[in-house]
């Protein structure tokens, strides 16, 4: 009797649950998730699993693909494997990319936050000196700061970090303008929590939905970013990498396609499936789309 | 508040944000790891103290960097930029020589987008889940994904080499002879790809906002009675529903700028355009520093400018925000 009455409770589910439950309805995002997955997963084992050194001369170079049956992709100026460089590649453009989103959602949380809770001049102060590096060119910028402290994975992920936060740093701020005056905000402060605890603990979660959607654009935008860095070739030139392969192999485009298409291809395919799930997250967390 | 008020504020607002960005690059790049003494010195090739110690004293380096900065910021308001290391001619010569292709080239980006995303927008506002409205989902998608290089190179693979209809690089055939009409002919064939590349992400962006923003006038109160009039249907779209539905179209257009500047640097790059993008790869490549002090310098300006430009637009189109602060 007692277990009839629990199959018929409805159990209420967690709120995160629920919005997994969206996320996956939203078939493009699904697939979007299932192919990013895929390659990082190809990028983290590969090269421990495809064996070949992506820095040394494997075959002719200008092998096209197909042509030669150990290197299926083709080779490059330097004879070296694309398959493997694809692979290696991979890892210096998703690291940059992932860490370069993590400083922007940081300073611009950090940003945001302070201007959006404590208003008044300091909001003042902060907005002005987000707006100051909205005007500043982001790209030239980028290259400048590069250029001055050497091309290393490092600096590069600092750049991105440092020209890309303006936009996450607006979101929050119009987040903490809106959730500060609600009730349970009110609430807290009455019982005389302190104000990181209330900015931390009591706005902050309650404004991470559309953060986290901002947050997975952030990251299509760093990769992209260090994709065009590395084009230019102000990456670090020791460390292999898509935007990097592109670069050098530009002069020889109309000789051999296919080693430009190809790792343009890997990031056209990790953005677009970052940018799906970023959809998706939107379906998840928007209450109002929910109907639908 | 008075218009006139309201656009001296806002000037006076924009040229201290231009002199912040002159500020602190310039101090960036003089604090920075590295002297610029000996990278000019690299270029003449070794570099004894004796030389340094000149090279110095003729590009006032020996200073101390405040008065530096009085001397840089008081040449600037003169419209002097000061020297370039690199190709040792003044800096403002320099990029006034390559401003004109690289507005050329931005300005037909803009409205080729504009235009097609406008009009894309409006014609996937009648449907909204139709075949257009699909296609623009799409195109957004892809716009937003692919590396504008690559769209760049992609575009040279297809009709330039498979296709061969198009030119590679340059804005220019090569020896070129032939009557100002032919001139002109021939840098449109060159501008063709480039522009095509740097456009295609703004694109979708622009039918998307147009689009959304129809649809929420398309739905008031007054169209319905320019319907009710009996109006065509074409005069109450592009009459009075569009022009009322380009003002988010606006805003983008005024915000994309930034953007369309660093897209300009990449595409120039595979493009071999002679422009300020590319002038900016050299420099910053050579260490450069007043080439690249100045491009900053005319960048922010173009930023701020447009951003103050789009601003009043607003007001002058919109009578509701015309005295707002």
């Amino acid at each position: 009797m007692t277990q009839n009455i629990s199959e018929h409770t409805v159990k209420p589910e967690s709120p995160w649950k629920e919005a997994w439950k969206m996320f996956l309805r939203n078939k493009a995002a699904a697939v979007g998730l299932t192919v990013l997955i895929t390659i990082l997963l190809i990028t983290a084992l590969g090269p421990t699993l495809y064996g070949v050194d992506a820095y040394s001369m494997v075959a002719a170079p200008f092998t096209p693909p197909g042509a030669d049956s150990n290197v299926i992709l083709g080779t490059d100026f330097l004879g070296r494997d694309i398959a493997a460089g694809l692979i290696v590649g991979g890892r210096a453009t998703l690291l940059v990319g992932g860490a370069a989103a993590l400083i922007t959602v940081i300073i611009g949380v950090l940003v945001g936050a302070t201007a959006g809770f404590f208003g008044g001049n300091v909001d003042e102060i902060l907005m002005r000196v987000t707006e100051f590096f909205q005007v500043l060119p982001a790209l030239l910028f980028a290259m400048v700061l590069i250029a001055l402290f050497s091309p290393s994975l490092l600096t590069i992920t600092f750049a991105i970090g440092v020209v890309a936060w303006p936009q996450t740093a607006r979101l929050t701020r119009a987040e903490f303008l809106k959730i500060k005056q609600l009730e349970y905000v009110t609430a807290a402060r009455s019982i005389a929590s302190t104000n990181g605890r209330i900015m931390w603990l009591v706005i902050l979660p309650n404004a991470l939905p559309p953060l986290i959607v901002s947050a997975t654009l952030v990251v299509g935008v760093a990769i992209l970013f260090e994709a065009g860095l590395s084009f230019l070739g102000m990456g670090d030139p020791n460390v292999m990498s898509w935007g990097l392969m592109i670069g050098a192999n530009r002069p020889y485009i109309l000789d051999a396609w296919w080693t430009v298409t190809f790792p343009g291809m890997c990031i056209f395919l990790t953005v677009l499936s970052v940018s799906l799930i970023g959809d998706g997250l939107n379906d998840a967390f928007n209450p109002k789309l929910r109907e639908r | 508040m008075n218009f006139l008020l309201i656009i001296a504020r806002r000037t006076f607002y924009a040229a201290s944000l231009v002199l912040a960005v002159v500020v602190l690059n310039f101090l960036l790049i003089h604090l920075a790891p590295g002297d610029p003494a000996e990278v000019l010195a690299g270029e003449m090739g070794g570099a004894t103290e004796e030389m340094l110690r000149e090279i110095r004293a003729a590009y006032g380096l020996d200073k101390p960097l405040a008065s530096q900065l009085v001397i840089y910021l008081k040449n600037v308001l003169l419209g002097d930029l000061g020297q370039s290391f690199y190709y040792n001619r003044p800096v403002a010569d320099l990029i006034l020589g390559r401003l004109g292709p690289t507005i050329l080239l931005v300005l037909s980006a803009l409205v080729l987008s504009v235009c097609v995303g406008t009009f894309l927008g409006v014609l996937a506002s009648r449907k909204p889940d139709g075949f257009i409205s699909a296609l623009i989902t799409i195109l957004s998608l892809v716009g937003y994904s692919a590396p504008v290089f690559w769209t760049g190179i992609m575009l040279i693979i297809f009709f330039a080499w498979l296709i061969p209809i198009f030119p590679t690089s340059g804005m220019a055939t090569f020896g070129a002879t032939g009557g100002v009409l032919a001139q002109i002919l021939d840098i449109l064939h060159h501008l063709v790809l480039p522009a095509l590349s740097l456009a295609f992400i703004y694109v979708a962006q622009y039918s998307r906002i147009t689009r959304a923003s129809m649809l929420e006038v398309l739905s008031a109160d007054y169209i319905r009675t320019a319907r009710a009039k009996g109006l065509p249907e074409k005069i109450v779209i592009y009459k009075h529903a569009l022009r009322n539905a380009l003002l988010p179209v606006l805003t983008l257009a005024g915000l994309q700028t930034g953007n369309l500047i660093s897209g300009a640097v990449l595409v120039e790059t595979v493009f071999n355009w002679p422009g300020l993008g590319t002038l900016a790869f050299d420099s910053i490549l050579a260490r450069d520093y007043p080439t690249v002090l100045g491009l900053l310098l005319i960048s922010s300006v173009v930023v701020v400018f447009v951003n103050l430009l789009t601003d009043l637009c607003y007001r002058l189109a919109d009578p509701r925000i015309k005295t707002s602060h």
